[in-house]
């Protein structure tokens, strides 16, 4: 089922920062599936083929999703607050990931999105040219899917696995 | 546009124009607030004493005002002959309130803005106020846009572009208005913004001087000969020669804090900010002149001294904070004082006319990054910090958590201003007591494109109160914390010294809290509809005493504690153990004015 943040969403979640329970309901509602069904070698991804989390029994996270956790840190998290919870500026992206999908999530960060307003005008910029960001898009994307859907706390992941050879060499080229 | 600014220097250096008359006379009428520091010394301080510590636990709402708004509210009002100025975050729009009149609405200016500024602010749309000269009102916009206003009946006089946004160039600060000058600076260090300081003619707007914060000499406005740090000259190339290539171009060193002015010694004193990225392996070196303490002849922009707080900054302890200009007594000697409480937790004291380094001690116990800054002269280090291996992010090296830095990256101050009262010869400090774990990594350049740099986490400072501030007394002289009040959040409003004895300062949950000048005991306390991150102001209006604040939470404090902070070395168990800003408060932007009732 395909959803966008609807404006009425975005202010919601600006003024409800670190407001959960709504959005892992609804979330439980869609069905959204965030279980490894296969792997590159890179990441892994869901029945849909898309990315997904990998987080093993003991905790261990994996390496994109742990890679995304620093993005989003050095990224997002002058607007959106830590951790994926939200802030008096922007909208809490762990529960977003949960409503929209992720080829909305790839759209809004390449284009941006604004919603103009006379009270607050929230305008999230354009990244698409920035290899910071694109590159790890994907990361960003699991890790705020494994905060989003509880199989993550907040903070830095204890435990993760390390960076694959493959990772490691598409990560090189991209970044060039 | 710097060879203009040069030539434009050599005409008008011969001039004879003394500080601005006009603000020299608003700023002396300790019944109206002229300028957003109080005064050019920055103190913070009035002479207005009908408030005071008998009376003011009688303080009332007088009355409100609605900015429309909802984002972060920073700075204040002002009041001009009897007219309050009262402005906003983006959009930026000025209101003139007619005081005589219950604040009916004179004229408003309701700026158009390409909202795609607002995608490159880093930390909220914050605007920290407007300025006062020859009956005009002075903007200074997000999109970098400066606009002169007649103060009566707010038509447009003049605008200029300072900066370019679709290159992360920004603005968030006030103006210096200062002889027939308007000084302003530039934001955007984390988009790799290369800061300077501007001058423009007050009366056209016509730009006279820009002296960059880094890069070859002739566009810093430096004389390598007669320019000194720390009593020596900086010599040639002293920017160029401490960075790696060409990095200092997308270096930072932006100028979006305070400015003072000494007008017996005609100098400007502003802070630089962080070098840029925030991943210190990119930029061998000291990183001059970022993190630096200028002192400017306003009338060329020519730098008489520097003081560089932290070479090579690892932490983006941002050194932006207000330099607050006093005449105190050390070692038995009158002394023309800068004092200046960074980011980097050092509370500084130097002589402004020479840039001497006279103290520079801790001003919250938790720092710990360094264990001290060398004060011997003839030591090779000094004047600098001396950093602590384990907190180094620059020795631990890329990818590597480097954990438990205190202070975090906000600094044990950020910008808002602390305010000195010379009836106590003690400053006010608003201070933020969290700590870090910081992990930089390598970023790529892409013009308008955040360049941070590193993952940072941030929580309460460790086996102390748990709070995440303190409201602190300090002695400049000595370097000592006479007494320290503990706060729940970061204190994110600038603080108000009054000849009342009393001082004043807001809280992120939103109380406007009194407290004894002498002892700190806490005299009054309201809650306003916000959190507060604006500055305490006051004024008087036929024959009574008031006192103003600007609520509308927001800026850097309500995204970083929104949601509230986690410590990831306590454990899981400590997760939501420390509070939510989240669970005190809301947006809105208002104005509540206080009086004691007749």
């Amino acid at each position: 089922m395909k959803t966008t943040l609807s404006v009425g969403a975005m202010v919601m979640c600006a003024l409800m920062a670190g407001a959960t329970s709504l959005a892992s309901a609804e979330a439980a509602a869609q069905g959204t599936d965030v279980a490894v069904a296969s792997s590159d070698g890179i990441r892994s991804f869901n029945a849909e083929d898309v990315p997904t989390f990998d987080i093993a029994e003991d905790g261990t996270v994996d390496w994109p999703t742990f890679s995304g956790y620093r993005r989003y840190q050095s990224e997002c998290h002058v607007c959106h607050g830590p951790d994926g919870m939200g802030s008096t500026y922007a909208p809490a992206l762990k529960d977003s990931v949960m409503r929209m999908d992720y080829y909305t999530f790839l759209e809004i960060i390449a284009n941006g999105k604004q919603d103009v307003g006379a009270a607050q005008t929230l305008v999230m910029p354009a990244f698409g040219t920035n290899p910071n960001v694109m590159c790890y898009v994907d990361d960003i994307w699991t890790y705020l899917r494994a905060r989003g859907s509880g199989n993550l706390d907040r903070g830095r992941p204890a435990k993760r696995a390390d960076k694959t050879e493959e990772y490691a060499e598409v990560e090189a080229s991209c970044m060039e | 546009m710097l060879k203009r600014g040069l030539a434009a220097t050599l005409l008008l250096s011969s001039a004879p124009v003394y500080a601005n008359d006009s603000v020299m006379q608003a700023i002396g009428d300790s019944t109206q607030w002229a300028i957003q520091t109080g005064d050019y010394a920055n103190t913070r301080y009035s002479e207005l004493d009908q408030i005071n510590r008998e009376n003011v636990g009688k303080l009332q709402v007088a009355w409100t005002f609605s900015t429309g708004v909802l984002r972060g509210h920073e700075g204040s009002p002002l009041v001009i002959d009897g007219i309050m100025y009262v402005h906003t975050p983006f959009p930026n729009n000025v209101y003139a309130l007619d005081l005589n009149n219950e604040g009916r609405i004179l004229w408003r200016y309701e700026p158009q803005q390409n909202p795609d500024v607002v995608g490159v602010m880093c930390c909220d749309t914050v605007n920290r106020g407007v300025a006062y000269a020859d009956g005009m009102i002075f903007l200074h916009q997000a999109d970098t846009t400066i606009v002169a206003l007649d103060a009566k009946s707010g038509e447009v006089k003049w605008s200029v572009v300072n900066g370019d946004p679709t290159k992360g160039e920004t603005n968030t600060a006030t103006v210096l208005p200062v002889k027939d000058k308007i000084l302003v600076g530039i934001s955007g260090g984390e988009f790799g913004v290369r800061g300077h300081l501007t001058a423009y003619d007050m009366q056209t707007g016509e730009q006279v001087w820009r002296a960059f914060s880094t890069g070859p000499d002739e566009e810093m406005l430096v004389d390598p000969e007669q320019t000194t740090h720390l009593g020596k000259p900086i010599g040639p190339n002293s920017s160029l020669e401490s960075w790696e290539g060409d990095q200092w171009q997308i270096g930072g060193g932006t100028t979006w804090g305070w400015y003072s002015y000494d007008p017996d010694l005609n100098l400007v004193y502003y802070g630089t900010g962080n070098p840029s990225t925030w991943n210190p392996s990119q930029r061998p070196g000291d990183n001059k002149w970022s993190m630096t303490i200028m002192a400017r002849d306003v009338d060329t922009g020519m730098a008489k001294w520097f003081y560089q707080k932290t070479p090579h900054d690892e932490w983006d302890y941002d050194g932006v904070n207000e330099n607050i200009l006093v005449d105190q007594e050390i070692d038995g000697q009158m002394r023309k004082l800068l004092v200046n409480l960074d980011r980097n937790g050092f509370g500084y004291t130097l002589d402004r006319e020479t840039g001497e380094l006279l103290v520079a001690e801790k001003y919250d116990p938790a720092v710990n990054w360094a264990t001290e800054v060398v004060m011997d002269p003839e030591s090779d280090q000094y004047g600098r910090p001396q950093v602590v291996a384990e907190y180094s992010t620059a020795q631990n090296g890329e990818d590597t958590n480097t954990t438990g830095v205190c202070p975090a990256a906000l600094g044990s101050k950020d910008q808002q201003p602390a305010a000195f009262s010379p009836k106590t010869g003690l400053f006010y400090v608003p201070t933020n007591h969290v700590c870090m774990d910081y992990e930089p990594y390598r970023v790529s350049y892409t013009a308008g494109q955040p360049y941070v740099g590193a993952t940072l986490s941030m929580y309460p400072a460790p086996d102390s109160h748990g709070g995440m501030g303190n409201f602190i007394a300090w002695d400049a002289t000595k370097g000592e914390i006479k007494w320290s009040l503990p706060e729940q959040f970061s204190v994110w409003s600038g603080a108000l010294a009054t000849a009342g004895d009393v001082v004043f300062y807001g809280t992120l949950e939103g109380h406007l809290k009194a407290i004894d000048a002498e002892t700190g005991e806490l005299l009054y306390r309201f809650k306003t509809p916000s959190g507060v991150i604006g500055n305490v102001m006051t004024y008087e209006l036929n024959g009574k005493q008031y006192i103003g604040i600007l609520s509308g939470v927001g800026g850097w404090a309500g995204i970083g504690l929104a949601a509230g902070l986690t410590n990831p070395n306590e454990g899981l168990g400590a997760v939501g153990g420390y509070a939510a800003l989240s669970d005190y408060t809301e947006l809105g932007g208002q104005l509540t004015v206080f009086a004691v009732p007749d």
